[in-house]
């Protein structure tokens, strides 16, 4: 287990644990509902987190050589 | 017939012909040309990727889940990016074993783990159970909904959906084994731009942008695009996220494709871009919100009309059609691969476990002769249900995610899990989930000393804590005589 994988907890609690607070409709933030803007703000740094465990990843390095 | 309906028929027509082509010549495969990208550029190949989440279930149910719920529809937005987390690390698991073993179906890959045939035919049942009714039923429901609207009313639903059976059926039998990798192509660029095209144009034809469209809902609404305290409340939506998140795979057809990766790096680096094409799910809400106040009044299942009313309301009939044909096609591309999967499962992962020394020819027959009985099962259920597109779904979910626990177990080296408690755990879970939606109660009603919190928690999850407690169990009690009978 490499410790950089435990960044993938991050979205989970991110969607899972921040819907708990971020469940309102005001303020909106460029223009949508605060609960969907912070579902879509996820989404966006789901795919960085993804991005910066695969940059990380030992198995992805070796099997590029 | 009106010209909406002779463009959606015209799309039908192409669209079986491109079959009849595919079966001819050699198709090309849709995997390699979009996820290989070689020669085209990367927009396009972005563009296809994201058509490819487009299916009925989105475009029709998606809409009419934004229209009739509000913010609980947003969970669609939220677990195909939690199941891509998992997925950088689940596939490459499955997909080493797979091609280690040389598996081709999901079957296989619990046979061969847990060395039992009765498993594999188990989990065969269980993913039949799980799409047909819901996921196949949700394509014919589509199908006849648009087919419906696009006649202007004079065509009935349930004929409609009867005429989106005999489409798929049709389509099914003369393309075979492979549909036309091409319809999936016009498919993918078609709903991308009608999508797109609508949830900008529509809230700005309405209410002048969309900015202003929530805050008119907001005013009409109070609350409405948020979750509500009860019903799809806050641990609903965890629950629900969390089930449909790990059952994303669950499916046979998309752990099937698991299978056809050309190697394991694919999936993680998949797990980095296929979040961000969720985001074009957004275009959808956007539509079923600007239906909110233009075309109110549709409640149950009509919610699903949303899209549809709304598109009659803003456009001419030509354009109807068009919009009408990009969805018959999310409903037709998607249906006929399911529909396939089922009549194949049955076939060769249940007939073949009771008849070994069938012939491959025989195999292939009955999966042939199955598909239009299961085309008309399908049917009625889709006329005798009641339910939303994304309740239909979600009950698919309820079923499928129960295979999960033995698949995790499965993984891991020095699995103590065993047949006997993988097959006491799904059986488990499928009773829970079958008892709870045919008695339509909920967790609360069954559970009367919860806490109210939990009172509306997914019963999918609550099938699946049960369904692993049980594996576990029957596991630990069942080592010795295990052991015994096939020492590993």
């Amino acid at each position: 287990m490499k410790p950089v994988y435990l960044l993938a907890v991050v979205p989970f609690l991110g969607i899972l644990g921040g819907i708990v607070f971020a469940n309102r409709v005001e303020p909106y933030v460029f223009g949508l509902p605060f609960i969907l803007f912070w579902i879509v703000l996820w989404v966006i740094l789901t795919s960085a987190i993804m991005a910066i465990i695969y940059r990380l990843d030992p198995a992805n390095r070796e099997e590029r050589q | 017939m009106n010209i909406a309906l002779l463009i959606i028929a015209v799309f039908l027509a192409v669209a079986i012909f491109l079959g009849i082509q595919a079966r001819r010549g050699r198709d090309m495969d849709l995997e390699q040309w979009a996820v290989g990208g070689r020669g085209f550029g990367t927009l396009f190949v972005f563009l296809l990727l994201a058509g490819e989440i487009y299916t009925t279930f989105t475009f029709l149910g998606g809409s009419g889940w934004a229209y009739g719920e509000g913010g609980p529809a947003f969970y669609i937005l939220s677990y195909g990016c939690l199941a891509y987390v998992i997925s950088y690390w689940l596939l490459p698991a499955i997909w080493r074993y797979a091609k280690k073993h040389r598996l081709h179906s999901q079957s296989d890959f619990f046979v061969s783990k847990y060395n039992s045939q009765a498993l594999g035919v188990l989990v065969s049942i269980v993913a039949v159970i799980a799409m047909v009714p819901s996921y196949l039923v949700l394509q014919l429901k589509g199908l006849g909904i648009i087919v419906s609207i696009a006649s202007y009313g004079t065509i009935s639903s349930n004929v409609a959906a009867l005429i989106g059976a005999a489409a798929v059926t049709v389509y099914v039998m003369i393309s075979g084994i492979r549909s036309s990798a091409w319809t999936a192509v016009i498919k993918d660029i078609m709903v991308l731009s009608v999508a797109i095209f609508l949830g900008l144009y529509l809230p700005f034809k309405f209410y002048g942008g969309v900015g202003d469209m929530f805050r008119q809902i907001q005013a009409h609404k109070p609350g409405f695009l948020a979750l509500p305290g009860t019903g799809y409340d806050v641990p609903w939506f965890i629950s629900t996220v969390l089930l449909t998140a790990l059952g994303f795979y669950m499916w046979p057809h998309t752990f099937g494709s698991i299978f056809s990766a050309r190697n394991e790096r694919v999936f993680r680096r998949n797990a980095v871009y296929l979040p961000l094409y969720q985001l074009i799910l957004l275009f959808v809400f956007f539509v079923g919100f600007a239906a909110i106040l233009q075309v109110p009044g549709l409640t149950g299942d009509k919610v699903d009309l949303s899209l549809l009313k709304l598109s009659i309301k803003a456009f001419d009939p030509w354009l109807v059609g068009l919009i009408g044909a990009a969805g018959l096609l999310t409903a037709l591309v998607p249906g006929s691969m399911l529909l396939m999967t089922s009549a194949t499962v049955l076939s060769k992962n249940v007939y073949r476990a009771f008849a070994p020394s069938a012939s491959e020819q025989r195999v292939n027959r009955l999966a042939k002769i199955l598909v239009p009985f299961i085309a008309a099962v399908a049917w009625y259920f889709t006329v005798n249900s009641g339910k939303t597109i994304v309740l239909l779904l979600l009950l698919g979910y309820s079923f499928v995610t129960q295979l999960f626990p033995a698949l995790i177990f499965s993984l891991f080296p020095n699995n103590f899990v065993n047949k006997w408690g993988a097959a006491a755990g799904i059986i488990v879970g499928v009773i829970i989930v079958t008892y709870v939606t045919v008695a339509q109660t909920t967790i609360g009603q069954i559970l009367p000393f919860l806490p109210t919190s939990l009172a509306d928690v997914n019963v999918g999850i609550v099938a699946l804590l049960a369904n692993l407690l049980v594996t576990v169990l029957v596991s630990l009690a069942t080592r010795s005589f295990g052991a015994k009978e096939q020492p590993a």
